[in-house]
């Protein structure tokens, strides 16, 4: 596994991607012009961008209430995401499933979910079909570590280790379930004391890097396309904005000063200073990456605005399929 | 299921109507398998999938760890990624383990998605009481799941039904749940050797009758035909439906009945109050309002759970008995 001009390349753009999708998304539903609610990925492209750079659209991952940045770094399509968060027809899922369940299943994304820890499981389901099928496809949940508190991901953890199912259970523990700190709600600081219960490997990546997360992530992926079974990655890592919105719910439960020192930590500066000090790209090159990403972003939204809402006479369609 | 039935027809009990319904549903897809706690080995420990493991092999009929939330997400991923799962939840009173991955996984996933995927996904599960196996084992709760948005479920009553059921659901291209009846193993009925399909969401009308109807759902339908053979004595002619699936429920055919027979009862196991019968009474009520000649009547179990001891069990559970008071009570004799 080598870290190519190419793949520093995509891991930047896969970030920078999601950073500004998010910073939009957030103004738009703070100004009230998106409905509903969004809770925003900054802070932990890293974990995404790092993961996706070794899938293709053949392997499936889960995502969680926190969804965006996954689908986006599995390649997800600006227009149709921002129509969807807007409720629009010309969504990904045709304004009927918004923030929360976006999903794109033609490339493996097996949706956003709005219940904690419900993705493992669907996750060993699309192992298993890997493995059923013959392919050398894997499946890759993401979760954070107050899921892992669940015991729908206890089943799954289990069910893929005794299986020995392609699936590769991507932790990111942003130190919080919700507003409550890990040390509040669970008595060990590394999700990865855990694989050893389950029998596989759990190892540890810095969630704020995405060369370590692309290194971690690419062994245990290579592991489960070898048909060696499960591993619990761990990401540590950290959101900027809150639970829930830009700005949350006003709660103060964590100091300015843990987050300043994690903006330190920014994995995008970080990669950028990368890319600089080896000559991949000039800080001008950099600038062009994001201005063209920000184009990208206005012309979504701009279709997004301009997309029918769906009419009121589809509510109940698509509840079954009919033929 | 005709009177006819010729004397060649061939007889099988429900026992091996699931295995046979099963195993030509594993036949007929490749990309169909069965997974379940003790399916595989075991057969279940209900022995209704006896000899499968060995002909289809542990690739395909599948024994699980003790992980029904597990199982149901199982079904989930596999069947939104091309395969057909049977996923087998022993007793339909351990639903409660898995309930998240049923009500908001398996059943809104295509919904949510816009339409954008199928989940051909089967659940057997056996339900019911009768054999003193008490509150965690016994019950009905098929109400739980009709109320929720894109599942379909089926409670067959007899062998050709729940061979039929399990292969139409097989077949669907969305989640259905065959609820069998662990009571009714031993019934003995006719069951054509070849795969077929019954059709969800169709009732059938299992006696006809002019001056009273009876929907009896699941085993209740065996106990409503007992009920109608005496109520023939009294001279009240009932006409017995069987809905088969509850969701899509089958409205039309109940409301021919009574625009026929002008009364109605609904029977099931499950505990009355919230019951499936309370929305077939609501719905003959609001569509034959003008055709009834009486209110219309609901039995089920006492708002109690299911007792264990033989005698408390028996009081707990309708029987013919208590369908006939039910409906003389409806038409006003004794």
């Amino acid at each position: 596994m080598e870290l190519t001009k190419d793949i520093l390349l995509d891991l930047h753009r896969r970030m920078v991607r999601i950073r500004h999708f998010e910073d939009e998304a957030g103004k738009l539903s703070e100004s009230g012009q998106m409905p509903g609610a969004l809770h925003l990925y900054v802070g932990e492209e890293a974990v995404a961008a790092g993961v996706m750079v070794h899938l293709s659209d053949e392997d499936q991952i889960t995502s969680t209430h926190r969804g965006h940045g996954h689908l986006v770094a599995k390649g997800g399509d600006f227009k149709q995401m921002y129509a969807e968060l807007y409720g629009r027809s010309t969504g990904y899922n045709k304004g009927k499933g918004g923030s929360m369940h976006i999903a794109n299943v033609d490339a493996g994304m097996l949706g956003a979910n709005g219940i904690v820890a419900a993705g493992p499981p669907i996750a060993v389901g699309a192992g298993f079909s890997n493995k059923y099928r013959g392919t050398k496809n894997v499946a890759v949940p993401f979760f954070g570590d107050g899921a892992t508190n669940e015991g729908s991901f206890h089943e799954a953890a289990n069910m893929a280790a005794v299986w020995k199912l392609p699936v590769v259970f991507v932790c990111e523990n942003n130190g919080y379930g919700e507003f409550t700190p890990q040390a509040e709600h669970q008595a060990i600081k590394d999700i990865t004391d855990r694989a050893a219960g389950y029998g596989m490997p759990g190892i540890q990546a810095d969630g704020m890097d995405a060369i370590a997360v692309w290194e971690a992530a690419g062994e245990a992926i290579e592991r489960a396309r070898n048909g060696e079974g499960p591993t619990l990655l761990e990401c540590k890592t950290y959101r900027y904005y809150d639970h829930v919105g830009r700005s949350g719910i006003g709660l103060e439960y964590r100091s300015d000063e843990e987050l300043d020192e994690y903006r330190k930590e920014d994995p995008i500066p970080k990669i950028e200073k990368h890319l600089i000090d080896n000559n991949v790209l000039t800080a001008d090159e950099i600038q062009a990456v994001h201005d063209g990403i920000l184009a990208e972003i206005a012309e979504a939204i701009k279709f997004a605005e301009n997309s029918p809402l769906p009419d009121p006479s589809t509510v109940t369609e698509d509840v079954y399929y009919t033929g | 299921m005709t009177a006819e039935a010729t004397t060649e027809a061939r007889q099988l009990p429900y026992i091996l109507a699931i295995t046979e319904g099963v195993r030509q549903s594993l036949q007929e897809y490749d990309t169909s398998f069965l997974a379940g706690e003790d399916v595989g080995l075991a057969g279940s420990v209900f022995r209704i999938y006896k000899g499968l493991y060995a002909e289809f092999g542990p690739e395909r009929v599948i024994d699980s760890p003790i992980s029904e939330a597990g199982l149901i997400g199982l079904g989930v991923g596999a069947g939104a990624t091309g395969l057909r799962p049977m996923i087998d939840i022993m007793f339909s009173d351990f639903i409660g383990e898995c309930m998240d991955e049923i009500a908001n996984q398996l059943a809104k996933t295509r919904y949510m998605f816009g339409g954008k995927t199928t989940l051909p996904v089967t659940v057997l599960t056996m339900g019911g009481g009768g054999i003193n196996l008490a509150a965690q084992h016994s019950q009905s709760l098929e109400a739980w799941l009709c109320h929720i948005p894109g599942l379909k479920v089926m409670m067959p009553a007899t062998p050709h039904d729940v061979k039929g059921a399990i292969i139409a659901a097989n077949r669907d291209e969305n989640p259905v749940f065959v609820i069998m009846n662990k009571a009714s193993l031993g019934i003995t009925g006719e069951v054509p050797e070849e795969p077929y399909a019954v059709n969800i969401g169709e009732a059938i009308v299992r006696r006809e009758g002019s001056n009273f109807t009876i929907v009896a759902i699941g085993r209740m339908m065996h106990e409503a035909m007992t009920a109608a053979e005496i109520l023939e004595k009294d001279g009240i002619d009932v006409e017995v439906i069987d809905p088969l699936t509850l969701q899509p429920l089958d409205t039309e055919t109940i409301l021919t009945s009574v625009r026929k027979t002008h009364r109605a009862l609904v029977v099931h196991e499950a505990v009355r109050f919230g019951g499936i019968g309370a929305e077939i009474a609501a719905q003959i009520q609001e569509n034959a309002f003008d055709d009834l000649d009486a209110p219309v009547g609901r039995i089920g179990a006492p708002f109690s759970p299911v007792p264990f001891s033989p005698p408390l069990e028996q009081a707990y559970l309708p029987n013919a008995q208590k369908i006939a008071d039910g409906v003389k009570d409806l038409i006003g004799l004794d």
